[in-house]
C-alpha cells in the first residue's frame, strides 16, 4: 500500500497531465501559465499597497491622538496654574482615555506593520519564481518533450498557486485588520468631526476646558493691565518699564510636539 | 527525490532517508483511513518535521517537479481525505 505522499504526488502527476493534455501546443500552455502567474503577482502587490495605505492612515490618526493629548496635558498644567484643579482633573481624565486609545492603536498599527512585512516577503518570493519561470521558459520549451513540458508548466504552475493561497490568507488576515482598524478611525474621524476630541488645527470651535482657561486668562490680563495703568499713574518712567516687562512674560507657549510614527 | 509540502515550498531529500520517511507516510495513511484525527496531525507533524531535517530546500529560482506532495502543516483529516478522492489536488 502506498502512502500519503506517494499517493498525492501520483494524482497530482495524473491529474496535471490530465488537465494539460487538453493543450495542444506546450509553447502555448506556459505562455498562458506566466500570463496567469503575472495576474496573481499584480494582485499580490494590490494587497500590499492596500495595507499600506491603511498602515499610513492609522499613523496620521496615532500622531492626531498624541497631539491632542499633549494638548490635554498643557491645558491641565495651565488649569493647575490659574488655581483650578477641576478643570486640570477633567484634562487630565480626558488625556487619560485619549491615552488608552494611542495603546491600543499602536499595537493595532505593529500587528498591521507584521502584516505589511509578511505580505511585502511573500510578493518578494513570488516574484522571484515568477523570474525564474520566465527565464527557464524558453529553456524547457527547447529541452523537453511536450508531455515533460507540461508536467514541469503544472508543477511550478502549481507551486506558485500555493503560494498564491498562503498569500491569499495573509491578504485575508490583512484586510480584516485593515477593515477592523478602519471601523475605529471612522469612530474618531467622527469624534474630531464633532469637536468631542478637538482637532490640533485650531480651526475646529474650542473646547469647553480651552473655554475656561481662556475666560481666567483674560480676567488674569485685565488686572495685569489694572496694575500696569496705576504703576504708569502712580510712578515714573522706570515702574512703567517694569510694568510693561512683567506683562510681557507668560504667554510664551510651545505647541506640542506630536509623536512620529513615520515608517523609514 | 524532491519532495513538495503544500504552501510551504519543495525540499530534495536525498533517497537514503526514505526508509524513515515511507515508515511515517504508512503510519499517516493508516490514520487517514481510520479516521484518527489527533494521530494523523501527530504523525503529519512529524513527516513534516522529518523532511525539513532530513531535506535540503530549493532555491526560489528552481523549476523542477516534485516526486512526492505532502500536505501542508494546519491540513485537517478531512481535507486531505478530500485531496486524495477523485477531484484531486488540481482540477481537470
Amino acid at each position: 500500500m502506498s502512502g500519503v505522499m506517494k499517493r498525492m504526488g501520483m494524482i497530482f502527476r495524473a491529474k496535471a497531465n490530465k488537465a494539460l493534455d487538453r493543450a495542444e501546443d506546450p509553447r502555448e500552455t506556459l505562455d498562458y501559465s506566466y500570463q496567469k502567474q503575472l495576474e496573481l503577482l499584480q494582485k499580490v502587490r494590490r494587497g500590499v499597497a492596500d495595507v499600506a495605505t491603511s498602515r499610513k492612515r492609522l499613523e496620521l490618526q496615532l500622531n492626531q491622538l498624541q497631539g491632542q493629548s499633549a494638548k490635554l496635558e498643557d491645558q491641565g498644567r495651565k488649569a493647575l496654574a490659574l488655581g483650578r484643579e477641576d478643570l486640570a482633573r477633567e484634562a487630565l481624565s480626558r488625556r487619560a482615555s485619549l491615552q488608552q486609545q494611542v495603546s491600543d492603536l499602536e499595537v493595532q498599527h505593529q500587528t498591521l506593520q507584521g502584516e505589511e512585512e509578511k505580505l511585502t516577503l511573500a510578493a518578494q518570493r513570488l516574484q522571484a519564481k515568477v523570474d525564474a519561470f520566465r527565464t527557464k521558459k524558453e529553456t524547457i520549451k527547447a529541452t523537453y518533450t511536450a508531455a515533460q513540458a507540461q508536467t514541469r508548466i503544472a508543477e511550478s504552475f502549481s507551486g506558485i498557486s500555493e503560494e498564491m493561497s498562503d498569500v491569499g490568507l495573509a491578504i485575508q488576515r490583512a484586510e480584516d485588520k485593515t477593515a477592523q482598524l478602519q471601523a475605529r478611525a471612522g469612530a474618531i474621524d467622527e469624534l474630531l468631526a464633532s469637536g468631542a476630541l478637538d482637532d490640533q488645527s485650531g480651526l475646529g470651535s474650542k473646547d469647553d476646558i480651552q473655554a475656561e482657561l481662556d475666560r481666567l486668562s483674560g480676567g488674569t490680563d485685565v488686572e495685569l493691565e489694572l496694575q500696569r495703568m496705576k504703576a504708569e499713574l502712580a510712578g515714573g518712567p522706570s515702574a512703567q518699564q517694569q510694568a510693561i516687562e512683567g506683562g510681557a512674560q507668560g504667554n510664551g507657549q510651545q505647541p506640542p510636539t506630536p509623536h512620529r510614527f513615520d515608517k523609514q | 527525490m524532491i519532495v513538495r509540502i503544500m504552501g510551504e515550498g519543495q525540499v530534495e531529500v536525498a533517497d537514503s532517508h526514505f526508509p524513515e520517511l515511507n515508515r511515517l507516510d504508512d503510519e499517516l495513511l493508516a490514520e487517514l483511513e481510520g479516521g484518527d484525527e489527533e494521530g494523523f496531525r501527530r504523525t503529519l507533524g512529524a513527516l513534516l518535521d522529518a523532511v525539513r531535517r532530513l531535506g535540503t530546500p530549493l532555491p526560489d529560482d528552481a523549476l523542477e517537479p516534485s516526486e512526492l506532495i505532502l500536505p501542508g502543516a494546519g491540513a485537517a483529516l478531512d481535507e486531505v481525505r478530500e485531496m486524495l478522492s477523485d477531484d484531486g489536488l488540481i482540477p481537470g
